[in-house]
């Protein structure tokens, strides 16, 4: 297949109408394209063309739990859901906690070469919250890690929180906590509240994310240094962050999509697939959530993709796995729970799901405004179509979507890699091209 | 009724059939000869991942007193840690032609998962899920009150009326839960009374007024008081500073329940902790029901496999 793609008539975000030619990897022509001869051409007429989406949280689960996803299954379903760069988490087996274990990811996905994938570095050895991991050398190594994270914990320890914030300073790195009390949340199976109460699940109030949140933008007053903050989902968590902006402290927070638009109530169900970490909250924590994303608190939109096999959901709840996959369904989640409800338009969901996740991952080549000269990284999605989600529209390994069965708006149509297809005409294509595209643009890059 | 997982669920006039039933179960455990041919041929299986000696016998007892066929599955320890999932012991289960399936399991919700999964036909039992419910033990409860109430007279009638103080550890307890639902749904008035420790974060959406000061509630002179266990894992939980304060605060003590007017029914699910959540005097009194209960046990819970298992089976959803 040919490496050129003339798309025709697509929408931009601002609104404008526009065809775009790809072609060497770049956006090499914006406007009226009369003729471009030898390229595929796609019509983009109805479809919105978005800088190719950037998650700043995402688990592939490779090295150690390939059953659940592995760096091609889980850039393919990146590559279903609009997004051409995932940040890879640590709490991988062996944890990302050395310069050999993020360069194998950078390799893996290059190999694969769906999308970008932009190892996170583990904060502490083994995730354990015990000393720093060799984060100046995951910072050195060929994968450039800039995002550090404990996921999946909390750096509880305020000296090492305080330590790894002030480290990081040396090569611009940055802090994503995973804002959790652990003595607060013991056995957590749900919000604390009046259903947690009623169901007779253990409580994770909010008051374990906001103290934490609130120890942490102080710390990174007190140091000067740059925090980010996973997976917000609270009211008042908002309400710290915006307190900490106001007050000129540098740190950025992200919101997950099923955060926008789930709450607690589905757990009355005692359905598996709605345990998540944190959990889903109350309906007015939603409200808070969305008008922080609108108003710029909550600065971006992470999937938090968390994929697990079936067996660790079809199971008592207790027993289950936290966690859901969210790639494949992230975009129309926004489009549902942001575009319709008219808190934001186009141009912002650029920003939240492509600009700003990937300057705040320092990650160079991604979330660039559509424009000549501009890396080929593009996604079009068709906002008229709605449909149940179904089995068909996941393209990882594990099918663990709390929105199977639901009706959500919108799809994608498309998505540019370093200039070559990853999705067309809604199917992922096949591994082996996406590979030799891939390889061919290595080649080209090393000259 | 084609499962029976909570009592939140159950109207006033189903809850009411089924306590009837009991009655008519009751009648018969009055006979020399206690069986009923009922349930001849049906499979029961006690599926317990939580050891409980007594409310497995108490079901045991009335399945076989229906004449149904009694498997006794003990599963102790997690799903998880045992390495076999609720799946899989669900569809050997069914494999093995279940009729019906009395479940207690540690994990809050599991009953629901068995009886809503699609892994198996039979009609579930909820015997104790985690902290959830133990619709059972609400109703044998409610049996014990409407007996002493009414003693002959009890068909037919609710709990209007009648004044219920609950003390203890209600955060953990799936026996308060089922009862404040059912006692709530029959007309009683229940007060609940626990450290502000023991009591969830937000009740204000539970039928029952909730206090700290167990003096105050008795003082009321309620119809019935119902000790729950402190179980012995929360002493190391911070919820309150030992078992001496505890029983000085909210124990019915020698010189609580002395206060008490002697036609207060004093309830316990038991097991008992004497001289912890209650005295001796107390639970051994005429005022107690705790025997009473136990043998309710049965009643109840042959007019729950009854209801469930006799005749044609409802099917699925």
């Amino acid at each position: 297949m040919s490496e050129r793609f003339l798309i025709t008539g697509a929408q931009l975000p601002s609104g404008e109408r526009t065809d775009l030619l790809l072609d060497g990897g770049v956006i090499a022509e914006v406007g009226s394209i009369a003729d471009a001869a030898g390229a595929t051409v796609v019509d983009a007429a109805g479809l919105i063309a978005l800088p190719g989406l950037v998650d700043l949280h995402t688990h592939l689960r490779e090295p150690g739990y390939e059953q659940s996803e592995t760096v091609l299954t889980g850039t393919q379903a990146a590559a279903a859901g609009g997004f051409t760069a995932v940040f890879a988490m640590a709490n991988t087996s062996p944890v990302a906690d050395t310069a050999g274990v993020v360069e194998q990811e950078l390799s893996l996905g290059r190999a694969a070469g769906y999308a970008t994938v932009q190892p996170i570095g583990a904060v502490t050895v083994g995730l354990k919250g015990e000393q720093l991991a060799e984060l100046g050398a995951m910072a050195q190594s060929r994968a450039r890690v800039r995002v550090f994270s404990d996921d999946g914990f909390c750096v509880f320890d305020p000296l090492l929180m305080r330590r790894a914030l002030e480290y990081v300073k040396a090569f611009d790195g940055v802090i994503a906590q995973h804002a959790q009390e652990p003595r607060l949340t013991q056995g957590a199976q749900m919000n604390e509240g009046a259903l947690s109460g009623e169901l007779g699940l253990a409580g994770w109030p909010a008051v374990a994310e906001e103290s934490i949140i609130a120890r942490d933008v102080l710390l990174a007053e007190h140091v000067g240094s740059r925090l980010h903050v996973c997976h917000v989902s609270t009211a008042g968590s908002v309400e710290v962050v915006r307190w900490a902006k106001a007050r000129g402290i540098d740190v950025t927070a992200e919101v997950t999509p099923h955060h926008l638009l789930l709450t607690e109530e589905l757990v009355a169900s005692y359905d598996p697939r709605f345990k998540v970490n944190p959990p889903l909250r109350r309906a007015e924590d939603v409200e808070a959530l969305r008008a922080a994303l609108a108003d710029g608190t909550i600065d971006i939109v992470a999937t938090d993709h968390a994929p697990h096999p079936i067996e660790a959901k079809e199971c008592e709840w207790d027993a289950a796995a936290n966690g859901m996959v969210g790639l494949e369904s992230a975009l129309s989640v926004v489009h549902a729970a942001m575009v319709d409800t008219g808190l934001i338009g186009w141009a912002d969901v650029a920003r939240v799901l492509s600009e700003t996740p990937a300057r705040i991952g320092r990650l160079a080549g991604h979330g660039a405004p559509i424009a000549v000269g501009a890396p080929a990284e593009l996604t079009l999605y068709d906002p008229s179509a709605s449909a149940e989600f179904d089995l068909a529209r996941l393209a990882g390994r594990s099918v663990n979507s709390p929105y199977l069965g639901r009706t959500l708006p919108g799809r994608v149509v498309a998505t540019f890699h370093q200039g070559y297809a990853t999705l067309l005409d809604g199917a992922v294509r096949p591994a082996d091209e996406v590979a030799r595209h891939a390889a061919e643009r290595l080649e080209v890059l090393r000259g | 009724m084609r499962h029976l997982l909570s009592t939140r669920s159950l109207s006033r006039d189903d809850a009411i059939a089924l306590l009837d039933v009991a009655e008519d179960m009751a009648a018969v455990q009055e006979r020399e000869v206690k069986k009923l041919p009922t349930l001849r041929g049906k499979t029961v299986v006690n599926l317990f991942f939580e050891d409980s000696t007594r409310t497995r016998i108490s079901f045991e007892a009335a399945a076989k007193r229906l004449s149904a066929d009694v498997i006794n599955f003990s599963a102790k320890g997690s799903s998880v840690s045992k390495g076999e999932s609720l799946k899989d012991t669900a569809q050997t289960l069914q494999a093995m032609g279940a009729d019906g399936v009395v479940i207690r399991h540690p994990a809050s919700g599991a009953p629901q998962t068995l009886a809503m999964s699609g892994w198996i036909d039979a009609g579930v039992v909820n015997a104790g899920d985690g902290t959830h419910e133990h619709p059972t033990q609400a109703l044998l409860d409610a049996f014990t009150m409407r007996r002493r109430l009414h003693g002959a007279a009890s068909r037919g009638r609710d709990l209007g009326g009648v004044r219920v103080v609950i003390v203890g550890d209600i955060l953990h307890s799936r026996v308060a839960r089922s009862n404040v639902w059912l006692l709530a749904t029959l007309g009683a008035e229940v007060t609940l009374v626990a450290p502000p420790t023991l009591v969830p974060v937000d009740v204000s959406g539970w039928p029952a007024s909730i206090g700290y000061d167990l003096d105050a509630a008795l003082a009321t002179m309620p119809d019935v008081v119902m000790m729950l266990r402190i179980q012995a894992e929360r002493m190391q939980g911070a919820f309150f500073p030992n078992s001496r304060e505890y029983a000085r605060t909210w124990g019915l003590d020698d010189a609580r329940f002395a206060q008490l007017p002697t036609t207060t029914m004093v309830m316990h699910p038991g097991p008992m902790n004497r001289g912890l959540e209650i005295a001796a005097r107390a639970a051994d009194s005429p005022q107690s029901t705790v025997r009473e209960q136990v043998a309710n046990g049965v009643s109840v819970r042959m007019a729950a496999l009854y209801l469930l298992l006799s005749g044609e089976r409802e099917v699925a959803r």
